[in-house]
């Protein structure tokens, strides 16, 4: 059921919010597939349009493929435009996703965060979107309904964002986020159109006088330069992004940054987690901070571009980081977050010993636990400077 | 409909220069359909020898709006295009003010019958207001002439190559016109580049109607047939004088034949210029060129049965 508050505390499931996130922005156009878990966004969505609360044109097209198509399509054509999926949709999306980037078009898309097949599993964990994760797509992650809602609005205004015009994608995670019901605030729907503001695109396949052309053939002669323009949007996205998030904590309250730290300052010990497991991980930092046991939390929020050098720096004083991943690279080196992270941190003069550990792939429970469990190994590690194992899967 | 002398009056959409092979099918279908338009249209092409042929960047053979984004959704492409049209029109947004705009896809056989046929198919049920235009030579021809599921029965391509075995393709084609008129869009129709009149009239029709409209148009390619360039246009017409390319419309669900060659042309006068049959005319395979042209008979006597019947 779609719901119909206006403003103020309400509470929502992920999915619910998301949907409504995008009723309040209202696109030209969504072109969506449903796909469990994001399913409920689709059909809420649809129930904005049945009930005119949106005057989206929405396509309710016969694949996630043809879904991203018509997004492109529709972006050429200067249109506002959004969509949802999640896992084998966004990977039957893979193609497009390059294409979207490459042309430019700032397209939105929430990701519910769902395991890939085989073996086919519909819960949540990270491979979708970390396999979209050199994609060119701008990518921002949640750990909460409310960061999820949030992060639509943050999301369109960087992917439009003059300087970037790139897609984007906010992950959150499957049923643990989509699924469950939040006490979140939401904006009015004024507040929501002043923050996004509108959007005119650079140009558009309606131009019939200007009859541009989108996605013609380069060859060895252009391609690169094109690619080099296109690396330098998402570098710039990083900047448009803390203007962004800046501009939102400002007008509404809600501070973000490039990532969430969490008692991070003196901590000996750190865990960096994506999404809702860092909820579960603070609970870990609390109880062993009671213990006089100095530990911490980063939680990377922007991904794509990556905030390298911000993130050395935040972790530079502590002794071992612990880089939790919910999706294997399957390259007998690590998940893509340590990867990353390691890589971050290498031209530190002294640098942290670093560890990964894989956890709560298919949907498995990541408990406290769990955190505390990589929390002693870290402090361990800081202690010794020796990291025993550097790759491991955790929750089995 | 236009005259031949009113078409040569208007503005050229698709201007020469372009890089398509010299007898190529394509270029006079893409012109004509451009001009049915007869007004403000935007094109979508699908990856295949149209798109690599004619926007090499900086280059473009457009003078209509265009976009290429893939092989296999020429279809769900010009669905968003067209959607966001709607869109913007409502809010007062079109960049050209309030007019109507045509949108039209173009996708050769192996991006409509086989890797785009589900995007096709998606685009027609949903009802957009598009003419989506095949472009069939029979073969996947942009990347070297591999089979596609339209490729004549016994044609020899690199992927179905005449063997020592193998005499080439075992598989009669894919009726994809078929196909496409079982989704009861308002219009659907076969025909060919030799016969400007019969083309144009039908992009004009089509590009009149409100909702999804289909034109499979044969399209010679003197490269994958191994023709010579200057027989092209002879080639397309032998198609429809054989009846292998039956020329006919499907309006309403109501079947017309817009042709009927006064004396039907035996297959053998398509197939042996064209260097894709040539080992169908070795004496062993006799029996071969016996049982396609009893195929092609079969295939036209359906058709004429099927004539003034409500599919």
């Amino acid at each position: 059921m779609a719901i119909t508050a206006t403003k103020g505390q309400t509470g929502l499931t992920g999915n619910s919010a998301v949907a409504y996130a995008m009723k309040q922005v209202n696109p030209d156009v969504c072109a969506a597939y449903p796909i469990t878990p994001s399913t409920q966004i689709v059909e809420d969505f649809s129930g904005y349009v049945a009930d005119g609360e949106v005057t989206t044109e929405l396509i309710t097209v016969e694949s996630e493929h043809s879904a991203m198509s018509a997004c492109i399509g529709a972006a050429a054509a200067g249109a506002r435009v959004m969509t949802a999926t999640s896992s084998q949709g966004l990977a039957l999306m893979w193609e497009m996703l390059y294409i979207a980037s490459g042309m430019r078009l700032p397209i939105v898309l929430a990701n519910v965060n769902r395991a890939l097949s085989a073996p086919i599993n519909i819960h949540c964990d990270h491979s979708d979107s970390m396999g979209a994760r050199d994609s060119g797509w701008v990518q921002l992650y949640s750990e909460t309904v409310q960061e999820a809602y949030d992060n639509v609005f943050m999301a369109l205004r960087i992917a439009e964002h003059k300087d970037v015009l790139l897609p984007a994608m906010v992950c959150l995670d499957g049923f643990i986020t989509s699924h469950a019901i939040e006490n979140i605030s939401l904006l009015d729907d004024q507040e929501v159109r002043q923050f996004i503001g509108s959007y005119s695109a650079k140009a558009s396949l309606l131009d019939i006088e200007g009859a541009p052309t989108f996605g013609a053939m380069t060859l060895p002669d252009t391609y690169i330069e094109f690619k080099r323009q296109q690396s330098e949007a998402m570098t710039r996205a990083k900047d448009a992004a803390i203007e962004v998030m800046k501009d939102f904590g400002k007008r509404f309250g809600r501070e973000y940054g490039l990532f969430e730290t969490y008692r991070l300052e003196d901590a000996e010990a750190a865990i960096v987690v994506l999404n809702s497991a860092a909820g579960t991980t603070k609970v870990a930092v609390d109880a062993l901070r009671k213990e006089g046991k100095k530990v911490g939390l980063l939680r990377p929020r922007l991904f794509r571009p990556f905030p390298w050098q911000e993130i050395a720096e935040a972790l530079k004083g502590a002794k071992a980081v612990a880089v939790l991943d919910r999706a294997d690279s399957m390259n007998a080196f690590g998940g893509p977050v340590f990867s990353e992270v390691r890589s971050a941190l290498y031209d530190l003069d002294s640098r942290p010993r670093v560890m990964n550990r894989i956890y709560g792939l298919g949907g498995r429970d990541y408990k406290v636990k769990d955190a505390v469990e990589v929390f002693n190994e870290a402090l361990k590690a800081a202690e010794t400077g020796r990291v025993d194992t550097l790759v491991k899967y955790i929750t089995l | 409909m236009a005259t031949l002398k009113d078409l040569s009056r208007q503005q050229e959409l698709f201007s020469g220069g372009h890089r398509l092979c010299a007898g190529c099918g394509i270029p006079p279908i893409v012109r004509l359909v451009l001009r049915a338009a007869n007004g403000p249209v935007v094109a979508t092409t699908a990856t295949g020898c149209l798109e690599v042929g004619t926007t090499i960047y900086p280059y473009t053979a457009w003078r209509v709006p265009w976009i290429h984004s893939a092989f296999e959704n020429a279809a769900a492409t010009i669905s968003g295009a067209e959607s966001a049209y709607k869109a913007l029109r409502k809010r007062g947004a079109l960049p050209g003010g309030d007019r109507e705009i045509k949108f039209v896809a173009f996708g050769g056989d192996g991006g409509t019958y086989d890797i785009g046929l589900q995007a096709l198919s998606g685009a027609l049920e949903r009802g957009h207001n598009f003419l989506y235009i095949c472009y069939d030579n029979g073969a996947y021809m942009n990347t070297g002439i591999q089979r596609s599921s339209a490729t004549p029965f016994y044609s020899s391509t690199t992927t179905s190559p005449a063997g020592q075995v193998i005499p080439g393709k075992k598989q009669w084609r894919k009726d994809l016109t078929r196909i496409v008129v079982a989704h009861d869009i308002p219009y659907a129709a076969q025909t060919s580049p030799h016969n400007w009149s019969d083309l144009s009239k039908k992009a004009e029709k089509a590009l009149k109607i409100q909702g999804p409209t289909f034109m499979n148009v044969m399209s010679p390619c003197p490269l994958g047939w191994y023709t010579k360039s200057e027989d092209s246009i002879k080639l397309a017409k032998l198609s429809v004088d054989t009846c292998y390319w039956p020329l006919y419309e499907v309006e309403n669900g109501v079947l017309k034949i817009n042709y009927k060659p006064r004396e039907k042309k035996p297959l053998v006068e398509w197939l042996k210029p064209q260097g894709r049959f040539k080992h169908l005319f070795k004496p062993e395979n006799a029996g071969l060129l016996e049982e396609f042209q009893d195929r092609v008979d079969a295939e036209w006597q359906r058709l004429l049965d099927l004539e003034g019947k409500r599919l």
